[in-house]
């Protein structure tokens, strides 16, 4: 089939010998996407670049700048009375404060894994006596299917409904970065599924604000060289440019159905990401005709004291500033085994990535 | 989390839904976020909802551009 091409090992020297030949001045590139770290260190791509070349992972795992005391209020929601909490795999094992979604099951706590939020309206109808709480994580990619699952328990009279919605946008993460002036980079690695809703026009302020190159990338090998290649050459011309490299699945508009059911649910709200803090109006709140599937409005919240794990740096990993091996942690006290924090949880995160790929010769 | 798998749409029924087939594996997803997919078409799919079109055409350009524009010579 035509997409093997882009799995094709001989393109993908072709590119990495146009990447040595045009990187003429040492740069670093920052990944958004957690699905782009998990590519890149299967395929051994950053072993490959030029020395001067530097990939840095970003915050883009959603499960991972999930904050921490999100996460303590939807462990906190499954011992409610009543309550079915539903939700994607990797939530189930973050740590909490106290304890995870998995060791509340254990001990009781009515906990389904679903594939869509769709099946989570399904055991809605299945459960009338019951509320089923969907715990909505999940950038622009997640976000319009989870919306659409609000309208279809609204179209099926459902009234046993409801999401925690810790949704968040990923502009503003893009901001926080360069905001806060942290790390110096010359270029932004776009997200490939996230870009498919919002579009390669969800990035131009990037070079606009800040003269910053990004290029939208797929998640095969040659897709990721390839706006590598592109990064690379915006830098040596000194250009700051939105570029595409993903056109079979990206258009500059981004899919206006999903957007506009994104945006009939959801609107901005402050939002705290772990690592970062508050940043203003990243989160997506359900807007206030859909408060009664509001779990945040219906069920009251518990206050917990929330601390993140003790020695987990997580947070300076999701802003750039390190590597998963300067934590302390990381191949001893945590594995994906036995993961302190959510970046060694989710598939996308680095620590994770890093393990299974890369560092289990510590 | 972002993750979405190509597939291929095999039926399309009422309601949005789909049957569509990954490498082998049938399932139905939603068309809701993409009522325009028809049969025959491969989307990217995920969490049960198709969310893009993978088009072929496009996929060529690239490839093609791709063979044309590395016209620098790895030696030099
Ligand atoms: S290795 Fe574990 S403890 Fe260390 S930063 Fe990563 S997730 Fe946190």
């Amino acid at each position: 089939m035509l997409l093997d091409a882009f799995r094709d090992p001989q393109l993908a020297r072709q590119i990495l010998n146009d990447i040595h030949a045009l990187a003429d001045q040492p740069m670093t590139f920052m990944e958004f996407c957690g699905g782009h770290t998990h590519a890149i260190m299967q395929f051994g791509i950053r072993q490959l670049l030029p020395k001067g070349v530097r990939l840095l992972s970003g915050p883009g795992c959603p499960v991972c700048v999930t904050s921490q005391r999100d996460i303590d209020q939807a462990i906190a929601l499954a011992q409610l009375p009543g309550v079915i909490i539903a939700t994607f795999g990797d939530m189930v094992r973050v740590p909490g404060t106290s304890h995870t979604l998995q060791q509340a099951a254990a001990a009781g706590a009515d906990v389904r894994i679903v594939y869509s939020p769709m099946d989570a309206v399904d055991l809605a109808a299945a459960h009338p006596d019951r509320q089923v709480i969907f715990l909505g994580v999940g950038f622009e990619t997640t976000a319009p299917g989870v919306a659409a699952s609000i309208l279809q328990a609204r179209a099926r009279g459902l009234d046993n409904y409801a999401i925690l919605s810790m949704h968040k946008y990923t502009p503003p993460g893009m901001r926080a970065i360069l905001d806060a002036g942290e790390v110096r980079l010359d270029g932004v690695i776009g997200p490939g599924h996230v870009s498919i809703i919002i579009g390669l026009d969800g990035w131009r302020f990037l070079p606009r604000d800040y003269a910053m190159p990004v290029v939208i990338a797929g998640f095969e090998p040659v897709d990721i060289l390839l706006a590598i290649r592109a990064l690379v050459r915006q830098v040596a011309r000194g250009q700051a440019r939105a570029e595409n490299a993903y056109s079979r699945s990206v258009t500059p508009q981004g899919n206006p159905a999903a957007l506009a059911i994104m945006n009939q649910v959801f609107e901005p709200v402050d939002a705290d990401w772990r690592g970062f803090g508050r940043i203003p109006t990243s989160g997506m709140g359900l807007r206030a005709e859909f408060r009664a599937y509001n779990a945040a409005v219906r069920f009251a919240l518990p206050d917990v004291p929330s601390r993140e794990p003790p020695g987990c740096r997580c947070g300076e990993m999701l802003r750039g500033v390190i590597e998963p091996r300067a934590c302390p942690l990381f191949g001893r006290a945590c594995t994906p085994e036995r993961p302190q924090g959510p970046c060694m949880v989710s598939d996308e995160g680095a620590c994770a990535a890093h393990f299974l790929y890369q560092d289990l010769s510590l | 989390m972002c993750l979405a798998v190509p597939a291929q749409i095999l039926t399309i029924q009422d309601d949005f839904l789909a049957q569509v087939e990954f490498g082998g594996i049938r399932r139905t997803i939603s068309l809701q976020l993409l009522p325009q997919a028809q049969v025959g078409d491969y989307v990217l799919v995920h969490t049960g909802f198709a969310i893009s079109i993978v088009d072929p055409e496009e996929a060529r350009i690239t490839l093609d551009l791709l063979r044309q524009m590395s016209d620098l010579d790895p030696d030099d």
